[in-house]
């Protein structure tokens, strides 16, 4: 049952096998028994869980079931959610329990899937090893010694772990990507304006992107088909049709046949670690054999996505999170002597190292007589990346390359050094500074024998609003592969 | 003043002017004035960790009208940018304003200066108009040495209207502020209810020698809410800047309040602690783009603008361009004036002017109202002048039929006039048989006057009239005592 797919779990529920109480029961005991080790969770509220199972187990006895209904999600904690606690990994938000519905939240609550609890995330989104978070870090059900990845390190676990059937994640760098690489999960960042931003904690409003993080790209489908959507509370949201994002995955194997898939010459430099090289290429290896053809294409910009990401993305956070004062809501420091103070009191004593880093940064670029040389020219080769890639989907229909140059790295490895961990996302921050959907699959393991197996991700990148096409792509892979089935040894 | 005699004074005016929509500008909260602190504060307008700003097209419509009226570009893309700031009122800890493509750019505003025969006209070039939101308020008083927050006004759509430095002295900044708030209120953007802050100045204040083309350093003098503050606190700035230059000083770039009380201005802060405010485009928010037809159908729903109302009533009533223009000051009075020759008839509309130039100004003037809030309505007024005109009462009743209206007598009834004449009696006497019979008596019982007409003097003339207007309570038609006077005393001497 805990390796089941989503629509797996939809059929024994339809099929009244069991019950969506049992179900969320089973996972709650799974949660109970290895989150203290994996420290996924930051809240699991059991009552709260088991109402909304006992709902959707009413909702479907009425006869108004959809595929994910009674199916218990983890969310991450940066989507506010009425009357849980909200805390986005931070001791500034440690005591804010949420007043409404996050856009995403409403449309699984719509849905009739069960909120089985608040997963750990790195500090307001900000990192790549789910270290900062106020919280604790989150451990690699891989191997505990190792990160999951991160900022959505927390809903990566718990799906590795197999404490949930599918997390959502957000992505602003590689948030969703990279966990699920490192996790050995299937994990998407949808085109920008596919999900609305709607009550998820903003980190950069211009490339944060909800998506999902499942065990295989068919449950991610589903998932995606229950989040994306118009809504007008998010001037960024794009106003398209509904679509369905499983469309694709019914295309017969054959529909491989002349896919083009472009390789990035710079994405397969030096850089990438050879067990991450020989991961991929055998992926590559299965995707010929499945009738597609491989063409080397070039970003040439891509090389400046990481110095323009680390403007842009602090600049807006600078920004963003100034709200958190310590005046309405959120940590206060106890003690303060005049307004200044409590501000900076406050936010020194409710902030963590890396948020204070990027606010720095942020603020930094932004100011007078910096602006033109770092803001505005962050936003042109921001502009030249996205062009880099329209040029290059005139040769391919996806790109391929891995998603993380290593397989996931010790705790402590690169927390002191924060370049080296700004690194870890060189593959994937160029499709959020184009605002291009991309996916991660596991495609293999690499690690040595004192780690052991270690999940490798490959990317998947499409053109805007290629979400299913690029489903459809992965969906083939995993028939023929069973990487997205391997669980982690001594969680079953 | 001699102390100007050497000096130039250069004035530019930011105005805030608050946009009269149901909702905020970023938030479905209503902006309702007066209610319970943060009752109006919305998720949005708390900044709720999650929330996002949706721009309110009431309020760009707002703009729009505004940049019609003034005869703007409406820039096809602007930008909303962030203003990146930290206090307890501002609860992003930025405010959503306009920076570097604000929505209006350019346009003008003619204003008069000047009175009676001395009135002259002027052009204020205006830089641009942006939309942005309102901060909340903090309250410092009777929270016990702590302060209260009111996120009420938080999100409140504004529109900053910037001018170039074109105002030469207090007398223009303030015709500019007046004929500003006037057009805000004309095309219904803004209530321009000052006292509620619906409508401030901000007074940018220079002085230079005459004749230097190099601006003086200026200082800004901050939320202006009347008139009269904006005129004094300009008069004592200038004399202020001017004396200290004359004293061998330098001004330095400062912002400065006003305090009423003691009719001074004092430093606030001095350019080096001027805040950098980090400005960059909101990425919650897409440019603003408007289309010409959004234009075109904003202007199918504009008011007629006072420019084109006054030639009208040049044109149409024959008013001088003086009349015109003074009741084309606000849509109010022109509406007001409209509405009397409406009820008094077309040809009266000279009349009709005199009435609400005249006696009816004076009044609402002398008891600060506003001509919204007449006690004596335009239909009233108009039944009064139609009286005058057909010769039912003279001017001199008219004004205390006036006087009854104003006093409440018959109000609420559009033929208010024609019942008081009734009521008192104040039917003109036009029967020549009549005003005969009373002449004869006042020539009778004043031979002296009479004698001394004779012997030349004028003036006795004058007295016999009195009298005999007088002894008719004043309801004779002068004219015809005028006459039939005359025609007995030459009669009497032949």
């Amino acid at each position: 049952m805990i390796n089941a797919s989503l629509s797996e779990l939809s059929a024994a529920l339809a099929a009244k096998s069991l019950s969506s109480v049992e179900l969320t029961v089973l996972f709650l005991d799974r949660i109970a028994e290895l989150n203290p080790a994996l420290n996924a969770f930051i809240t699991v509220d059991r009552d709260k869980s088991l109402a909304g199972a006992k709902a959707a187990d009413a909702q479907r006895a009425a006869g108004r079931a959809g595929p994910l209904t009674g199916i218990p999600i983890a969310q991450k904690d940066i989507f506010v959610a009425d009357g849980w606690l909200t805390t986005c990994g931070s001791k500034m938000l440690s005591n804010f329990v949420g007043p409404y519905d996050a856009h995403v939240i409403a449309q699984f609550k719509r849905a009739g899937a069960v909120l089985l609890g608040k997963t750990n995330m790195d500090e307001f989104a900000m990192g790549s090893s789910n270290e900062t978070s106020f919280y604790g870090p989150v451990k690699n059900p891989w191997n505990t010694a190792m990160v999951p990845g991160g900022s959505s390190g927390g809903s990566a676990a718990s799906v590795a772990a197999r404490m949930a059937p599918a997390a959502t994640g957000t992505d602003t760098g590689g948030s969703i990507r990279q966990p699920a690489a490192l996790c050995g999960l299937t994990g998407l960042k949808p085109t920008y304006g596919v999900v609305s931003r709607y009550g998820m904690v903003a980190f950069a409003s211009s490339l944060d992107q909800a998506g999902p993080m499942a065990k295989s790209a068919a449950d991610c489908a589903l998932m995606l088909s229950a989040m994306a959507g118009f809504d007008e509370r998010d001037s960024t949201s794009l106003e398209r049709p509904a679509e369905d994002y499983t469309r694709d995955l019914a295309t017969p194997l054959a529909g491989l046949r002349g896919l083009r898939i472009g390789l990035p010459k710079e994405f397969f430099g030096p850089g990438m670690a050879d067990d991450v090289r020989a991961a991929v290429e055998a992926a590559l290896d299965q995707f010929r054999k499945l009738g597609a053809v491989t063409v080397e294409i070039s970003l040439p910009n891509s090389g400046l996505s990481v110095p323009a990401y680390y403007v842009i993305a602090p600049a807006e956070c600078s920004s963003n999170l100034s709200r958190f004062d310590g005046v309405r809501y959120g940590y206060r420091a106890p003690e303060y002597g005049d307004l200044l103070d409590m501000y900076c009191k406050s936010r020194a004593q409710g902030f963590g190292a890396e948020v204070k880093r990027r606010i720095l940064i942020g603020t930094y670029v932004l100011s007078h007589g910096y602006y033109d040389a770092y803001y505005l020219q962050a936003q042109k080769i921001r502009r030249l990346i996205a062009q880099d890639f329209v040029a290059a989907f005139k040769e391919c229909d996806v790109i391929m390359g891995p998603t993380s140059p290593s397989v996931a790295f010790a705790h402590g490895a690169k927390s002191a050094d924060p370049v080296q961990m700004y690194l870890s996302d060189i593959y994937t921050i160029s499709t959020n500074l184009a605002g291009l959907p991309a996916l991660s699959i596991p495609c293999g393991f690499g690690g040595d024998e004192k780690s052991g197996n270690l999940p490798v991700g490959l990317q998947i990148i499409g053109d805007y609003f290629g979400e299913a096409r690029m489903l459809g792509v992965a969906h083939q892979y995993q028939q023929v592969t069973d990487w997205h089935t391997r669980m982690p040894a001594g969680i079953a | 003043m001699a102390l100007l005699d050497n000096w130039e004074v250069v004035i530019g005016l930011e105005t805030h002017a608050q946009l009269a929509t149901q909702s905020k500008i970023f938030s479905g909260a209503a902006t309702a004035f007066g209610a319970a602190p943060n009752a109006q504060a919305c998720a949005v307008d708390i900044a709720l960790p999650g929330v996002l700003p949706v721009l309110n097209r009431k309020a760009v419509e707002c703009a729009i009208r505004f940049g019609l009226a003034i005869g703007a570009t409406i820039a096809p893309r602007s930008i909303f940018a962030r203003k990146n700031y930290f206090y307890p009122d501002l609860p992003k800890g930025y405010q959503i304003s306009q920076y570097e493509l604000p929505v209006v750019q350019g346009g003008a505003l003619t204003i008069r200066v000047g009175q009676g025969e001395g009135v002259a006209e002027k052009t204020v070039r205006l830089t641009r108009a942006h939309l942005e939101e309102d901060a909340g308020k903090s309250l410092h008083e009777d929270f016990h040495g702590k302060s209260g927050i009111d996120l009420n006004r938080a999100g409140t759509p504004l529109l900053e209207i910037v001018t170039e430095p074109d105002m030469r002295s207090s007398d223009e900044a303030v015709a500019y502020a007046k004929a500003l708030h006037a057009l805000v209120r004309w095309i219904d953007i803004c209530d321009g209810n000052m006292q509620e802050g619906s409508f401030r100045c901000d007074a940018n204040v220079s002085v230079r020698r005459k004749g230097d083309p190099k601006l003086g350093t200026r200082r800004e003098i901050k939320n202006l809410n009347s008139f009269r503050f904006m005129q004094q606190a300009i008069d004592y700035e200038v004399r202020w800047q001017i004396e200290r230059i004359e004293d061998g000083g330098t001004i330095e770039q400062a912002t400065v309040l006003f305090n009423p009380d003691t009719g001074e201005t004092r430093a606030m802060r001095s350019k080096e602690d001027a805040h950098d405010y980090r400005y960059f485009p909101d990425p919650d928010l897409l440019p603003l783009e408007i289309a010409p037809a959004w234009i075109e159908r904003v202007k199918g729903e504009m008011p007629e603008l006072p420019v084109a109302m006054k030639a009208r009533f040049e044109r149409d009533f024959g008013l001088t361009a003086y009349d015109a223009t003074t009741l084309t000051a606000s849509l109010d009075m022109a509406r007001y004036f409209e509405a009397v020759v409406a009820a008094a008839g077309r040809d009266t509309a000279k009349t009709c002017a005199n009435w609400v130039m005249g006696d009816l100004a004076a009044r609402l003037n002398r008891d600060e109202k506003d001509v919204a809030a007449s006690p004596v309505s335009a239909a009233q007024l108009g039944g009064l002048v139609a009286r005058i005109a057909d010769s039912t009462i003279s001017n001199s009743i008219a004004k205390k039929v006036f006087d009854a209206l104003w006093n409440g007598e018959g109000a609420g009834r559009d033929n208010a006039a024609d019942e008081i004449i009734d009521k008192q009696g104040m039917r003109q006497i036009t029967d020549s048989g009549a005003i005969e019979a009373i002449i004869d008596e006042v020539l009778a019982a004043n031979a002296k006057s009479v004698e001394e007409f004779r012997a030349g003097k004028e003036k006795a003339f004058n007295a016999l009239v009195g009298q005999a207007m007088k002894a008719t309570k004043g309801k004779a038609n002068p004219q015809q005592v005028n006459d039939l006077l005359r025609k007995k005393l030459a009669a009497g001497a032949a």
